[in-house]
């Protein structure tokens, strides 16, 4: 671990607090999102946000297995988009195609 | 010293990447749209964070994991990002009220599923 006034720590002290917020951003997106597609998108970019935030906490550390940790993570999360995205396409059809959202809210709140 | 420098711009710069992604997140208008900012901007953030590592450890074995990361990151966010775009046109999503090139309208035009048809 490098000394406690080093530019890493402060610059990875910094990457810390953005990528909780950004994933406290993203959350927001993720409860409120009008469809079902929305919250996978959210999901998806939240994921992407904690394999960066495990590789900046691998340098705040200075422990190199949280690499390995965030490696086994993107793995892991793209299998999961991708299993939600096959849900969502064989998910029943709405018959009005493009527009309809209020009938997306109720078809997704449960 | 020089290796620390560059570590620490790269750490800054791709968390604001990724604070943009996420800002992008909330604030876009319609699910397509919003998948630009998380795939686009999302992968460039973790890029620029994880050739940071590479650059802080400076060693092969780190570097060469960092390497795939970022291969797999490359590989793997276009095909979920299309694959979720795919499912949510077909799900019926409200398209953005400016949107005006819609080139799927033609091809189901019932929101028909793809599978059904082919």
């Amino acid at each position: 671990m490098p000394a406690d006034t080093s530019i890493v720590v402060i610059a990875s002290r910094f990457a810390i607090v953005v990528l909780l917020i950004s994933i406290a951003v993203a959350l927001v997106r993720l409860i409120k999102g009008p469809d079902a597609a929305d919250r996978i998108v959210a999901l998806d970019l939240i994921s992407m946000l904690i394999v960066a935030f495990l590789a900046t906490e691998s340098i705040y550390a200075g422990e190199t297995s949280f690499l390995d940790v965030a490696i086994a993570y993107a793995l892991i999360a793209f299998l999961g988009t991708v299993a939600l995205a096959r849900f969502l396409m064989r998910s029943p059809q709405r018959k009005s195609g493009n527009i309809n959202n209020k009938e997306a809210k109720t078809t997704n709140d449960e | 010293m020089m290796n620390d420098i560059i570590t620490a711009l790269l750490l800054v710069l791709g968390s604001l990447f990724c604070f943009v992604a996420a800002l992008g997140m909330l604030r876009l208008p319609d699910t397509v749209i919003r998948m630009h900012a998380a795939t686009k901007a999302g992968t460039l953030g973790v890029g620029l964070i994880l050739i940071a590592e590479a650059f802080f450890y400076a060693e092969v074995g780190i570097t060469l994991r960092v390497l795939a990361a970022i291969s797999f990151l490359l590989l793997t966010a276009p095909v979920a990002a299309h694959l979720i775009g795919r499912a949510a046109y077909y799900s019926g999503i409200k398209l953005w009220h400016k949107t005006w090139i819609d080139q799927l309208k033609d091809h189901y035009p019932s929101g028909g599923h793809p599978e059904e048809s082919d």
